[in-house]
């Protein structure tokens, strides 16, 4: 599904490497979870496989399903398969939830030569998938993610990966900002969308949602690598151990 | 006081070039008043305190520049909904265009119509509520009007007007020069909606003076536009009565120079004012929205949202105060100007003012310009939206707020449609 290969990345606008040679190949179905430190480069990975300015790819490939992807633009990438659910959602006043999930929906399946949803199918597709969520009327009518707790949000996240069915999911610390409650309701949004033709990296500081969302993989990144790969056990070792001991010698 | 010699000289020279139309008995006194204000204040210049970011030659000079006719095939706007439809081409009225001036509840006539007396329902509004609203700012090229319109509507409501009246503004002749005065008088709890669309003329000057009385309500909306070497300046004066509502909205898409004033005044209490526009330019485009709200009534309100979408260096201009006279008390009143500049060409110049002296007032006014947000457009295209539909759609965000100001959803439809048409039109 997912495959990266020494992956070097620094910031535009300054003389900062970020990610110093990634390797992860992330097989179809399967969940993959990355955990590391602050400042380990988790989220700049995220940004660079959805594509956002301000990096350069200075040396590396990425491909989604075969297809280098760091050449497209944003909305390619979309189109072709590719999700992040945000760790901080965008407020965008003035734009209807509704409007914004149809018109994204209707726009990967012009870019993949389909026929637009009709308004009434649209409709009653989201109805449904936002029942499942919790996620009322109100706040699909609402401009996006406005006035919406850091719980719905994250739950907005979801309900948008629900309507545009990617391929490799992406979720950027979901996991932060939310109650116990809000956590499961977050992953059993995620795990009713795992399938074997559609796969997950979850990127997370903590363990916890791992009990929820249980991975087949957990990567340990730290100082722009993947310095340890392993089996669900790995999450529970970093929650008892900390991250100390999978630190780069340079950096630790 | 005297002014300065070579603004009496062009004054001078330019109004030796104008013949009071014939015709409306009745307004002959207005006219010829209109005349000795405008050559006692004098024409616009660029030095003037109102005209420094709009140079004014070119909205009075004769003759007036030429302007093609745009030529997209695009259905008139308002065009779905049920209306009474008055039509006027490059400022002269067409008969046959037009529905028959007869609705209920409402009495309309034509300026030059109006001709064989001295007695007109009209006589006490034509050029009084300009006049009033001279000061304290001048408004010459609002005086020019009154003294050389040489058509226009008068409008009575005497009750609920059961379709809005839409004055439709065609421009054929690339060399037209329009001058047309409205006058519309709302009575005593009486309401209508009345629609202006088209851009009118190569060159237009058209002054509405609006009465509206205790209890009586008018909407007004409008749009201007299409052809892109057009120029217009625009004045609506509007008293209003103890707890009337008056609301006017304007959508402005293209023209090489717009200036849009608009002067309302509270007499009595528990009014309500809400003026808005949006106004969307790409290239040779200068916009200029000039508001004057004088609160002078106990606890009226008055909002102002004023949104301009800018590219390719096009200008856009706001000027807007708040008056508030000693004894407007609890007077509530907002103004918003903001301005989304698309590229660094582009530029959005604004000066709102307050001037409050009552002691127990709420009047808040804020000014932006900003670019595109692009945290949200990452977003926007991370979920498959294409980068200039995203553009579009953040576009239409950031006028939301002003095109909210229109009550009737049917017409915010049509505004909207027409947004997205010119939208449309630059994404090819």
């Amino acid at each position: 599904m997912l495959e990266i290969k020494n992956l070097h990345v620094k910031l535009e606008e300054e003389d900062k490497q970020i990610l110093k040679g990634v390797d992860l190949t992330v097989e179809a179905g399967k969940v993959h979870a990355i955990m590391g430190p602050n400042g380990s480069g988790k989220s700049t990975l995220s940004y660079v496989l959805s594509g956002r300015d301000g990096y350069e790819v200075t040396d590396g490939s990425a491909t989604l399903l075969g297809e280098d992807i760091l050449e497209m633009e944003p909305e390619e990438r979309a189109a072709a398969g590719m999700f992040l659910a945000f760790q901080y959602p965008v407020e965008i006043p003035g734009v209807g939830n509704m409007t914004f999930l149809r018109t994204a929906l209707n726009a990967q399946r012009k870019a993949r030569g389909e026929d637009e949803m009709s308004a009434a199918d649209f409709l009653k597709m989201i109805r449904e998938k936002a029942k499942t969520l919790k996620i009322d009327a109100d706040m699909l009518k609402r401009p996006v993610n406005m006035g919406f707790s850091g719980g719905e949000k994250k739950r907005n996240e979801i309900l948008q990966m629900a309507v545009l069915e990617p391929k490799m999911c992406i979720l950027d610390e979901t996991d932060s900002g939310l109650d116990v409650d809000a956590m499961k309701l977050v992953a059993d949004g995620v795990n009713a969308l795992r399938d074997a033709g559609r796969s997950f990296l979850v990127i997370t500081h903590y363990q916890r949602l791992l009990d929820h969302i249980v991975p087949d993989v957990v990567h340990i990144m730290s100082n722009g690598k993947i310095v340890k790969t392993g089996g669900p056990e790995l999450a529970l070792e970093v929650e008892t151990n900390g991250y100390a001991e999978f630190l780069d010698p340079e950096v630790a | 006081m005297a002014l300065p010699q070579a603004k009496r000289d062009a004054t001078e020279a330019r109004l030796a070039q104008v013949t009071l139309p014939e015709g409306a008995a009745w307004a002959r006194g207005a006219r010829k008043g209109a005349l000795d204000r405008l050559t006692a204040m004098g024409l616009p210049h660029r030095r003037d305190e109102y005209w420094k970011f709009t140079r004014p030659e070119t909205l009075f000079d004769l003759p007036a520049p030429p302007a093609k006719v745009f030529s997209a095939e695009e259905p008139p706007v308002f065009e779905t909904i049920d209306r009474l439809r008055i039509v006027f081409v490059d400022g002269v009225f067409d008969p046959e265009q037009s529905d028959a001036l007869d609705m209920d509840g409402v009495v309309i006539e034509r300026l030059a119509d109006a001709s064989a007396t001295d007695i007109h329902w009209a006589k006490d509004l034509y050029g009084t509520l300009e006049t009033r609203g001279q000061t304290p700012v001048p408004r010459p090229l609002a005086a020019l009007n009154t003294a050389t319109a040489s058509d226009g509507l008068l409008i009575r409501v005497t009750g609920q007007a059961p379709r809005p009246i839409h004055i439709f503004y065609l421009h054929r002749d690339e060399r037209s020069d329009a001058v047309l005065h409205n006058v519309v008088k709302v009575e005593r709890g009486a309401s209508a909606t009345i629609l202006e669309t088209g851009p009118a003329a190569a060159r237009f000057n058209k002054v509405m003076e609006i009465d509206v009385a205790d209890g009586a309500r008018l909407n007004h909306i409008r749009t201007q536009g299409r052809d892109h070497e057009r120029r217009a300046v625009t004045h609506l004066f509007a008293r209003l009565g103890a707890e009337s509502v008056f609301k006017s909205f304007t959508l402005t898409v293209n023209g090489v120079l717009t200036r849009n004033e608009c002067i309302v005044e509270f007499t009595g209490d528990n009014a309500l004012a809400h003026v808005a526009g949006a106004a969307v330019g790409d290239g040779d485009f200068h916009h200029d929205d000039t508001v004057f709200v004088t609160h002078d009534a106990f606890a009226c309100e008055s909002r102002q949202v004023f949104k301009k979408v800018l590219r390719n260096g096009a200008v856009g201009v706001f000027q807007g105060k708040i008056l508030v006279k000693p004894d407007a008390q609890k007077t509530d009143g907002y103004q918003i100007s903001q301005s989304l500049l698309l590229d660094g060409d582009s530029q959005f110049l604004a000066k709102p003012e307050l001037e409050i002296y009552a002691d127990d007032v709420a009047c808040s006014h804020g000014s932006t310009t900003g670019a595109i947000d692009e945290t949200a457009m990452f977003y926007l295209r991370s979920r498959g939206v294409p980068k200039s539909q995203a553009q579009d759609l953040l576009v239409l965000a950031f006028l939301a707020e002003a095109i909210e100001e229109i009550e009737d959803p049917q017409i915010a439809d049509e505004i909207l449609g027409r947004l997205d048409a010119w939208l449309g039109r630059r994404r090819g």
